[in-house]
């Protein structure tokens, strides 16, 4: 059974139609890395699994859960509320630009939803959250806020904050376009960390190496549709699709 | 001009005066959350209402409020409200009009990946609200309503239009009676204690919430 399954999802934003019906498919443990050119509906994508976003059609299963499904009409009918709030949680989300929540001590920000939204008490939550922080590297910033963090660091958090929900699949937006080329290779080290550990991801990103040398399926994705899919060596080695290769052959030079 | 007589009455007067005051705050603030709420409400059916009145409440002039609520109520509702209620309503309904929109403008300067990231972690709306949004709006609002605050104080002397016998409405009845500017001045520093006390009070609140950005 996939972790996460979509299959023909359709988004329109106003006139544009973003998503042309995406299929994508992730077993458990596995990488899938969704490459393109910007504006081809990746986050769009992202955003849909999470609920961030409603689908106009198509369906979308998470951990064998149906979140949504094609009506008779064809329409996108969405699970009711509270099946929705639990596949919600199947699902951890690390975004481009952190969001981190300011206010809130780093220990703070990532114990605040197992608390609150999971139940479990402080101490549990807290010793959690510290052995999260040590894997991360930043035993020693517990306490601090996150305006006194490296990008580096903040997004570190943000991917124990995401952990710390326990998620099926993790789901990453861009995670190091807002970071320097060092910083960026600090967070792609923890996220390798990730998959060697056989955490399911799905991971948006331009780090073109990382999506060859990590993933276990590629798929490219323009103008809201995807163009190929499959594994790295198929997708960056012998594509058969003019445009694919056109778009790598400016990283294979590099 | 007995002095003593003088600094009691006025001092008994700015009770009145810090009365209609906190009354005033105690209930508009959370009034004005919820017309925050009802303003950014995306049914027109609730936000069109609420913006009329808004409109009415800061398109006219609070002393024209004061007076409608005082002598308005009994030709039109048949209940007489008594003088110092009438103005605590008045002070509540026009300051929550104020304070609804400082709120909005916090709440919608709060970026949207806040909301997102505690919608993705699971939190319901109203624990996203009061977990992660409005903290961050107390903060960046600090200034706009110190200047409320402020002028809140100084607004409580129009509570004398329908007689109630706050600070300064004592302090003209001393000018009158015993032809003296002194009573004008006592009255000044007393304002300007107060608001200094108000001032006070905000330095510290934004310290406390500087400890971030």
């Amino acid at each position: 059974m996939p972790v996460l399954e979509t299959s023909g999802i359709r988004k329109r934003f106003g006139g544009t139609e973003i998503l042309k019906g995406i299929s994508v498919r992730v077993e458990k443990g596995e990488v899938l890395a969704v490459i393109g050119p910007s504006g081809s509906g990746k986050s769009t994508l992202l955003r849909c699994i999470t609920q961030l976003e409603t689908v106009d059609s198509g369906e979308i299963r998470i951990c064998g859960e149906t979140l949504v499904q094609n009506g008779p009409d064809g329409r996108a009918v969405y699970s009711s509320r509270k099946t929705c709030g639990r596949i919600a949680l199947h699902v951890g989300l690390v975004f481009q630009n952190f969001n981190l929540f300011p206010h809130f001590s780093v220990l703070r920000n990532i114990t605040e939803a197992p608390i609150h939204v999971l139940g479990k008490t402080k101490a549990e939550a807290e010793a959690s959250a510290m052995e999260l922080l040590k894997k991360m590297g930043l035993s020693d910033r517990s306490g601090a806020f996150p305006c006194q963090l490296s990008g580096g660091q903040q997004q570190r958090v943000s991917i124990a904050r995401a952990l710390a929900m326990n998620p099926d699949v993790l789901l990453f937006d861009e995670p190091t376009s807002a970071l320097d080329p060092e910083l960026t290779g600090e967070i792609l080290e923890v996220m390798r960390g990730l998959a060697a550990e056989k955490m399911t991801m799905v991971v948006v990103t331009h780090e073109m190496a990382f999506a060859r040398d990590v993933a276990d399926q590629v798929a490219f994705l323009e103008d809201g549709a995807v163009v190929e899919q499959g594994p790295p060596e198929q997708v960056f080695g012998r594509s058969q699709n003019e445009r694919v290769r056109a778009f790598l052959s400016r990283f294979s030079q590099g | 001009m007995n002095f003593t007589v003088l600094i009691s009455q006025m001092l008994q007067a700015t009770l009145m005066t810090l009365r209609i005051f906190f009354v005033t705050l105690i209930f508009s603030l959370p009034l004005g959350l919820l017309v925050a709420a009802g303003r950014m409400a995306k049914t027109r059916a609730v936000s069109l209402p609420v913006r009329f009145y808004i409109l009415l409440m800061r398109g006219t002039p609070l002393m024209l409020q004061l007076l409608f609520l005082f002598y308005g109520m009994k030709p039109i509702f048949g209940i007489q409200p008594d003088r110092v209620r009438a103005a605590e309503i008045a002070f509540v309904l026009n300051y929550a009009a104020y304070f609804a929109e400082i709120f909005r403008g916090g709440i919608e300067g709060i970026p949207r990946g806040q909301r997102e990231a505690a919608r993705v972690l699971g939190f319901s709306r109203r624990q996203t609200f009061f977990r992660i949004v409005l903290p961050q709006v107390v903060k960046h609002i600090l200034p706009p309503m110190s200047n409320e605050f402020i002028t809140l104080v100084k607004d409580t002397s129009l509570a004398q239009v329908i007689g109630v016998a706050e600070l300064l409405k004592i302090t003209s009845d001393w000018v009158s009676s015993a032809v003296s500017m002194v009573p004008f001045a006592v009255a000044g520093v007393f304002y300007l204690i107060m608001n200094a006390a108000v001032t006070r009070c905000f330095t510290a609140a934004e310290k406390h919430y500087g400890y971030y950005r």
